[in-house]
């Protein structure tokens, strides 16, 4: 069965369309990420789903209820805000309890329920104080608190992280992942940045423009993207595109940094009636230093030059900008392999990683 | 190296002392004119106003020291009785009225009504309006000749009587009702800004929460808005107070005594009958009325921002 099941939501407001046909579905347990640059509709999507947005046209329901017109406190929901919108005058044990205490709960009954949160999340020697005196991490933790205090059919978080520094958002998030882990709720969670979504979820929707692009595990949304833009939007350092011709059935020709055109076997054929030019897809980390021993290990590896540009260490990792006819692309290698700048290095690409997408639609081919 | 180059660091050390000295006194400078004048009309004309409120000056400021003789003659006295008890219960019904008035104006706007600010600015346009005219206008409406009551039995209820400001008992009421006019969208405006203030996620998580509209605004949105109660009432105090031209205007202190309010009163003692020293004993006791609500106040201010200190 299905906690949430929404099929073909519609949201505009007047003539301008935010949402143009939603289909979405998270099973009962599932962690669901909504994720897209801003503006592609996906708080409001969140929003619609908790009732404080109306639905223009479309369904939406709720474990076995259909919700468009139930009102957001009988939606047996919980939600989390991006501000936390903590009740700033109340303490953390009433802004818990606020809820309990709007729906009449007894007073032992909301100690009770108080108690077993506040151990849950750690919280129990805050909850004499007002949200003004906590730390971000804190505010965040009282956020859930009061969110898991409802016991409700479905959790929504609304970009819970972006508030925080850097450090604490990644502490954060594994503590996110933990609690989904230990409670078992059925999650929606939006965020736009695609390592959250990666991390946390057991699917994700990529939005676009009011449209979900690909609705997936987080590792077919990586390895095989349907399209341009969720191959580009998910990943950092970004997906490089490279213009490339077919020039058989299994190979295609890049233009090289010396104007040559390189050619590079693909792992598998093409089918029949695909465009001659093609865009090849190639992730940063699919892009080694070519020597015979990688080409024994990876049999689908093709090799071309290139000069380096730019080399860019970060510690784990250093990235290097590589000049390939008039475009740069990124490759990740080992620190203690990088190439260094000025070098013109052997590239070893996998091809059995390699995306081929249709430059006209964008489309995966 | 040339003399030259030495010489330049030498004379730009001198000159930036000389330069910075004067970013230092610059605002010393500005602000000093506004300190002293402050400093003059407010600490030393007070003094000086309770010095004469224990002389003998009667027609002119004169020094011979009666200790409290002025006070005890202002306390005899039923009319400046009547005045500093009208003070009390004018400014009391004003405040509360008011800021009901406003609050609920703004609510009301809050709900995102169609025209919004036609409607601000319909409510706030009193405020505009000068008491001298508010007055005047008012004073006309309520005018039993002339005014509502005769329009009402122009309508065809014969009977109907609305004539406030010609009773000693209730022309104080007619003051209260103008002034709430006045002032209410005032209040709406100071209201309405706060409202907006709001994070609008705290009114959905309410929402989500299952609290009704009244719950919301009652435990959430009011608390949170709690300030703008304080800044609102503060301001009125003084204007409450200080009220002079409205009265005035609108019943000359009449009928009889019953609307006399203490600003009158002093400006009577003092400008009409030529006692100048019962006059700024009776100004004193005002500047006393203020001060019964405005240093708890700032007693309160200190030690809240003290505890917000502690707490960090």
């Amino acid at each position: 069965m299905s906690a949430l099941m929404i099929r073909n939501l519609h949201k505009s407001y007047g003539s301008l369309e935010i949402l143009a046909g939603i289909d979405l579905e998270a099973k009962t347990g599932e962690f669901v990420a909504l994720v897209g640059p801003s503006g592609c509709g996906k708080s409001t999507l969140l929003a619609m789903i908790a009732g404080l947005e109306t639905v223009t046209s479309g369904e939406i329901w709720i474990g076995d209820r259909l919700v468009n017109s139930v009102q957001p406190k009988d939606r047996d929901i919980a939600m989390v805000f991006q501000s936390y919108a903590l009740y700033p005058t109340m303490t953390v044990r009433q802004n818990i309890t606020f809820g309990m205490e709007s729906r009449g709960v007894p007073k032992a009954a909301q100690a009770e329920a108080v108690q077993r949160v506040a151990a849950l999340l750690q919280i129990e020697q805050l909850l004499k104080r007002k949200p003004g005196q906590l730390s971000g991490g804190q505010r965040q933790r009282v956020a859930m608190g009061r969110a898991l205090v409802r016991d409700p059919k479905l959790f929504l978080f609304d970009e819970p992280l972006s508030n925080l520094d850097a450090k604490l958002r990644v502490d954060m998030r594994t503590e996110i992942k933990k609690l989904h882990h230990r409670v078992g709720k059925t999650t929606v969670y939006v965020t736009h940045d695609q390592v959250e979504a990666m991390t946390l979820a057991s699917r994700i929707a990529v939005m676009n423009q009011g449209s979900v692009q690909q609705f997936d595990t987080p590792k077919r949304i990586y390895d095989r993207p349907t399209n341009m833009f969720v191959a580009g939007f998910m990943g950092s350092p970004a997906m490089n595109f490279i213009p490339a011709r077919l020039t058989g059935s299994t190979s295609i020709s890049v233009r090289a940094a010396d104007g040559s055109d390189a050619s590079l076997a693909l792992a598998a054929p093409m089918p029949a009636g695909a465009p001659k030019d093609v865009v090849l897809g190639i992730r940063p980390e699919h892009i080694y230093r070519f020597t015979t021993d990688l080409k024994s290990r990876k049999p689908a590896v093709a090799s071309m030059q290139a000069p380096v540009e730019l080399v860019e260490p970060t510690g784990a990792e250093t990235l290097a900008v590589l000049r390939l006819g008039d475009l740069e692309i990124t490759g990740r290698f080992e620190p203690d392999d990088a190439p260094v700048m000025g070098e013109t290095i052997t590239l070893g690409i996998d091809m059995s990683r390699a995306c081929l997408f249709d430059p006209t639609t964008k489309a995966l081919l | 190296m040339s003399t030259h180059d030495l010489i330049v660091p030498a004379a730009a050390a001198a000159a930036r002392p000389w330069r910075e000295r004067l970013g230092t006194m610059v605002p010393i400078l500005v602000l000093a004119p506004s300190i002293a004048a402050s400093f003059i009309y407010v600490f030393v004309f007070t003094l000086w106003t309770l010095y004469i409120s224990l002389s003998n000056s009667s027609l002119l400021p004169t020094y011979g020291f009666v200790g409290l003789d002025n006070y005890a003659s202002l306390w005899a006295n039923r009319r400046w009785n009547i005045a500093y008890t009208n003070l009390f219960l004018f400014s009391g019904f004003y405040i509360v009225g008011s800021m009901a008035v406003g609050l609920l104006l703004a609510i009301a706007i809050d709900q995102r009504v169609r025209g919004e600010a036609a409607w601000r600015t319909i409510f706030l346009y009193p405020l505009a309006v000068s008491f001298i005219v508010t007055g005047t206008v008012w004073s006309w409406l309520y005018n039993p000749v002339d005014g509502i009551q005769a329009f009402v039995r122009g309508l065809g209820w014969t009977d109907f009587s609305f004539a406030l400001t010609a009773n000693r008992n209730t022309a104080i009421y007619a003051v209260i009702i103008t002034v709430i006019w006045q002032s209410s969208g005032f209040a709406m405006a100071l209201f309405l800004a706060g409202l907006r203030s709001v994070d609008p996620d705290l009114v959905k998580a309410a929402q989500i929460d299952g609290a009704s509209v009244f719950r919301t605004y009652r435990r959430v949105i009011l608390p949170t808005i709690a300030p703008i109660f304080l800044a609102v009432a503060v301001i009125q105090i003084q204007f409450a107070i200080k009220t002079f031209d409205l009265v005035a205007a609108l019943t000359r202190g009449g009928p009889g005594v019953s609307t006399t309010f203490p600003a009158i009163y002093v400006y009577d003692l003092m400008f009409q009958r030529g006692q100048i020293g019962e006059g700024a004993a009776a100004a004193m006791m005002m500047l006393a009325a203020v001060a019964v609500v405005l240093v708890p106040y700032s007693l309160w201010i200190v030690w809240r921002r003290r505890a917000e200190g502690r707490n960090g």
